[in-house]
């Protein structure tokens, strides 16, 4: 007889159909050390069939274990070597490189591809800087790159030339884009302590320490675990976390089952899954939701800051035994843009970009999918980012800033992506300038990792 | 491999008989069925062998959901390691 109950696969079934679970990404890592050439054009050309060759059967594979399985896999994408690394090799116009990965990832029909990045914690190296100033240009002309650069970490400090001129670049990358809803700005991110195994975009990258080739996968489900905590709305705050770590220990079984076999099929390494809870503007799948359905009237409210810390505690607790190497991001994502119970608090002025920043402290990541008013000076922008990077520096975790100067719109207007990209109200900022502190340049020391309080 | 295979749909005559039917036509073996009617909701869930059949799992999952949408019935089929993994530790 089947060993299997009814009521475990109608849950299932229903987890799928009703509450939006899915693999939200498998994403390949792809060393490119090995491309690096004398010549430019060659180094473009190798890096072009490397991916290709590599990443030929990602996206059949993925829609063949999505049918086969019965569970939808969002994205299908790619990660590569930070490119100012294979640029200090080769050298040559950094806009070719953005232009072959643009071309390999539409051959290989990749949703995207991240790894247009540099990692300048602790200052330049060669390819460094010519990288980071045409990133403007390399993400207004391509649709499928990302970018990230990585400023500052709990060993190294904060690079502040670097934060200084990330705030010039996220300007540049609205302005060029102005047309397209300063699109390229919502596909570059600003870290402190970047991971190198990341799945998720716009921050994946394959860092140096990573294998030649490898399978990282992310899941998602905030509506699995809201529609669970609907169950209990009386429950004490003992018994939520314990539900949400029994949630999520079932959703990472699925990722994991979906990494093993992707890895098993590829002939790829299987790296890590990232136990994420990442949200999608769609109805039902929303981490405010989630915050909202623990007691919260809107997310934002005073105890929001709690309930996250709770959830992104749980998720994790639940997510380890239910994997066996976890890694990435792990955690609860807050992209305002990306999340419809967000995107109605920033409407209502209940969500600032302030209690954010406090958010940030206790989940994934950082300031993520946040319109600005698009007259916010790039100085303002690099102290929100030395901001977020201190948070992440001083307290061991990644943060990050991605945050887009809505070009000639003001609060009360909206920047509207469609998709899993969603809109994003502009949100107002302090605009007391930080001017001063930017222009020192320099670094701030490593923190102390002893006297922790 | 061995799949699950659900049916969910308005009670009707001959439901079994279509999906068993389904099935036999492409060579796909019945191990074990668990069936029950609550009020008038018909639910089933086979667990099936995909071994004897020529049909890859990933066209059947599709063409008995299709099948499924004609006939007013919501009937997946899906790999029976997705349960495990879910349900079994």
């Amino acid at each position: 007889m089947i060993d299997l109950n009814m009521s475990d696969i109608l849950e299932t079934i229903h987890m799928i159909d009703e509450e939006n679970l899915d693999i939200r990404t498998i994403t390949m890592g792809i060393s490119l050390l090995d491309c690096a050439d004398s010549d430019p054009k060659k180094a473009c050309d190798r890096i072009y069939e490397k991916i290709v060759r590599k990443a030929e059967h990602l996206v059949k594979t993925g829609e063949d274990i999505e049918r086969e399985y019965g569970i939808p896999i969002i994205n299908k994408r790619i990660s590569v070597t930070p490119i100012s690394m294979i640029l200090a090799a080769s050298g040559g116009d950094p806009i070719l490189y953005a232009k072959a990965l643009e071309r390999a990832a539409i051959e290989v029909g990749a949703n995207y591809l991240g790894g247009y990045s540099a990692l300048v914690q602790k200052g330049f190296a060669a390819g460094d800087e010519a990288l980071i100033r045409s990133i403007p240009e390399a993400l207004s002309v391509t649709d499928h790159v990302c970018s990230s650069v990585n400023i500052g970490s709990t060993k190294a400090g904060i690079n502040m030339d670097a934060v200084a001129l990330m705030g010039q670049i996220i300007r540049e990358c609205a302005e060029k884009t102005a047309d397209r809803e300063c699109v390229a700005a919502s596909k570059l991110v600003v870290f402190c302590n970047a991971v190198e195994d990341n799945p998720f975009m716009a921050g994946a990258f394959h860092g140096a320490g990573e294998p030649d080739c490898v399978i990282n996968v992310g899941v998602s489900g905030p509506g699995v675990v809201r529609h669970a905590l609907k169950k209990i709305p009386d429950a004490n705050i003992t018994e939520v976390a314990k539900l949400v770590k029994n949630t999520a220990f079932k959703i990472t079984r699925v990722g994991q089952l979906v990494a093993n076999e992707a890895s098993r099929r590829l002939d790829v390494p299987f790296g890590i899954v990232d136990l994420s809870l990442a949200p999608t503007p769609a109805v039902g799948d929303s981490v405010a939701h989630v915050l909202e359905e623990m007691g919260l009237e809107q997310c934002g409210a005073a105890g929001t800051t709690a309930c996250l810390a709770l959830l992104n505690d749980a998720v994790k607790k639940g997510g380890v035994m239910a994997s066996s190497h976890v890694g990435g991001l792990s955690g609860a994502f807050i992209p305002v843009s990306e999340d419809a119970g967000m995107i109605d608090a920033a409407r209502r002025g209940c969500l600032t970009i302030e209690k954010l920043e406090a958010m940030t402290a206790v989940c994934s990541v950082g300031l993520d999918m946040i319109a600005v008013p698009g007259d916010t000076p790039a100085d303002v922008i690099s102290g929100i980012i030395a901001d977020e990077a201190a948070i992440g520096m001083v307290n061991s975790k990644t943060t990050a800033v991605r945050i887009i100067p809505a070009v000639g719109k003001k609060p009360g207007e909206e920047l509207d992506y469609g998709g899993l990209f969603g809109q994003a109200p502009i949100m107002p900022v302090n605009t007391a300038s930080p001017a001063k502190f930017i222009a020192r340049g320099g670094r701030i020391p490593a923190p102390l990792q002893s006297l922790k309080n | 491999m061995r799949a699950v295979i659900t049916v969910v749909g308005k009670d009707t005559v001959g439901i079994f008989a279509k999906v068993s039917t389904f099935c036999a036509e492409r060579n796909v073996n019945i191990n074990a069925v668990s069936q029950t009617v609550l009020e008038d909701l018909f639910c089933m869930m086979m667990q099936v062998t995909m071994d004897t059949s020529e049909v890859a799992f990933g066209e059947f999952a599709d063409a008995i959901k299709a099948y499924g949408e004609e006939n007013n019935l919501a009937i997946h089929a899906m790999h029976e390691d997705i349960f495990n993994a879910m349900h079994r530790i």
